[in-house]
């Protein structure tokens, strides 16, 4: 029962914010209810007892990710008419991939109707560890049977964190950067002298 | 407590419910006068290192303090900037109270007392307390205003920096204990120092991470001196600065609610939550919850003192801090700690 109201109000929460998120007139607003989105999916994973990706999913897309693009977001300094005015040219390019998601929607409604794909599990090579937690069952099959793929997924983001890096920094050479350990090493009497000067003299410098 | 109000008669699933919105309220109310009473401690012991007095005016030595500032700012009008985001303006606030109060629920204060023993219990407590900073950055973007948006914007990269090394350190834990649950990993620090001492801070690799997420908690709750977010000299009051009445007290409950957390946090994951400090039959005694209250209370002087002592960072020192030395150290230790624990343990 209880199990039932909840799937259905995080359901409805999803693609009610889901739709918010195109129809907001506020980009600020349309990531918030990107945020309330990435929830309730959240919310759905733990229903069907993946209690690790949702968890993930909050941390990674609400905690992370999705402050960033709030970020970017917030900083944006937008013009509500010139975003308007390119409605017309970007029309024909918004059509080609609305028609494209609504040919996946139909074809993945004509694949679930066609019956579930067994994934491995008859033979056991990719079926959740009985009795043992979420986190386990991935782990085992992580770092057994999707090895390879796990390390290279991994390859892959450092490269692309590397590549964003290297594009978007510029060596400046008029910059004074503060550096610790020299100002950690240097002692009193490295800056400061003692001077006796005569009555009427100045201080030599 | 399900099974008490299954005894009443009642179904699974209604004593179920109560039993949770039970549980809810038995935490939720004495930590609201926690945070009431903490707030006083904290003025009297920065006072006190300050050579002042302190709150010593309402109530006998100025206990009721809190409970005064809470009427006064209670009876306020509520001032919402004619040109802010109406709606988000006042969210912002409630935001950060909600989610300062939703850590606490995986949190075990005694064995097996705990609201929600779910076994991703830390993965859970790193995904609230990355929802914090939303509460900031929504009020400093939504106020419309010069200062807020500043602070709101060192918010967000501050939090962000430190959550990834915090979330290393987390790791090195969990790797330890061999479980994401609180509980847990309170009970795989039974006797972890030499069969006697009770907590990770007594292990050489354990140790220099405790000092990271100390660090790091302080950076994780913009507390001195890290209050980079709401420095005076250059911010007015930060992300606080439009705010008034009780949207300003929730932003306050909900900061000490969140460094309260913090030190319990630094209790239970090092210090051995609410097993006594050593190993020894006696001290079982007294009950677990007052082990853990105490080491509440000690780091929470810990923070206090810090705050007291320590001048504030300039940004990019912190910045500097984050990802210079607590990203690659922490990093090391995740090598160092898998490494040692696969030598030793699952050699086989």
């Amino acid at each position: 029962m209880i199990q039932v109201l909840a799937f259905y109000l995080f359901a409805a929460l999803t693609i009610a914010s889901a739709t918010l998120v195109i129809m907001a007139r506020n980009p600020v607003h349309s990531v918030l209810w990107l945020i309330v989105a990435f929830f309730n999916a959240a919310g759905l994973m733990v229903l069907v007892g993946a209690e690790f990706i949702a968890m993930l999913l909050v941390i990674v897309y609400v905690g992370a990710v999705a402050v960033l693009f709030l970020f970017v977001v917030m900083m944006l300094d937008i013009d509500f008419a010139e975003l308007r005015a390119g409605f017309v040219k970007n029309f024909p390019l918004g059509m080609l991939i609305a028609v494209v998601l609504a040919a996946e929607l139909v074809l993945g409604i004509g694949a679930y109707r066609a019956g579930s794909l067994e994934l491995g599990t008859p033979d056991g090579s990719a079926a959740p560890l009985l009795g043992k937690s979420n986190i386990e069952s991935i782990g085992a099959l992580l770092y057994t049977k999707y090895l390879f793929l796990f390390e290279s997924a991994g390859i892959i983001l450092l490269v692309a964190m590397i590549g964003a890096i290297v594009l978007t920094h510029r060596e400046r050479k008029d910059t004074r950067p503060q550096i610790i350990s020299k100002q950690v090493r240097r002692r009193p009497e490295d800056a400061t002298v003692n001077v006796k000067p005569e009555v009427g003299q100045g201080v030599q410098l | 407590m399900t099974s008490y109000f299954q005894s009443l008669g009642l179904t699974y699933e209604w004593s179920w419910f109560i039993a949770t919105i039970a549980g809810i309220l038995l935490i939720a109310l004495p930590l609201m006068l926690a945070v009431a009473m903490i707030i006083y401690v904290d003025r009297k012991i920065w006072a006190a290192m300050a050579l002042r007095k302190g709150p010593n005016v309402v109530g006998p030595f100025g206990l009721l303090q809190s409970f005064a500032d809470g009427l006064k700012v209670f009876l306020q009008e509520t001032i919402i900037p004619s040109a802010s985001n109406k709606g988000l303006f006042l969210i912002a606030p409630i935001i950060t109270f909600t989610v300062a109060l939703m850590a606490w629920a995986v949190i075990p204060f005694n064995s097996g007392a705990v609201l929600a023993d779910i076994n991703v219990g830390l993965l859970y407590i790193l995904a609230v307390s990355s929802l914090g900073v939303y509460g900031v950055v929504i009020s400093g973007w939504a106020s419309n205003s010069k200062y807020p948006f500043f602070s709101a914007m060192r918010a967000a990269a501050q939090m962000i920096s430190y959550e990834v090394s915090i979330g290393f350190i987390l790791i090195c834990v969990v790797l330890w204990s061999g479980t994401f649950n609180l509980n847990g990993i309170v009970e795989a620090q039974q006797g972890h120092g030499l069969g006697l001492v009770n907590g990770y801070f007594f292990n050489l690799l354990l140790f220099p991470m405790w000092v990271m997420f100390l660090i790091s908690s302080l950076a994780e709750t913009a507390r001195a001196p890290f209050d980079l977010t709401e420095a005076e000299s250059e911010l007015v009051a930060g992300y606080q600065t439009e705010y008034s009445s009780m949207a300003f007290a929730l932003f306050w409950l909900g900061e000490y609610a969140n460094v309260l957390l913090m030190c319990t946090l630094n209790a239970v994951l090092f210090f051995g939550g609410w097993l006594p400090p050593l190993d020894i039959p006696v001290l079982y005694l007294i009950p677990g919850w007052l082990w853990l209250f105490a080491k509440i209370f000690f780091f929470f002087f810990v923070f206090s003192w810090v705050k007291a002592t320590v001048p504030r960072y300039r940004y990019d020192q912190l910045m500097r801090l984050g990802w210079k030395i607590f990203l690659p150290m922490s990093l090391l230790f995740v090598v160092l700690v898998s490494g040692w624990l696969m030598l030793t343990r699952y050699a086989a």
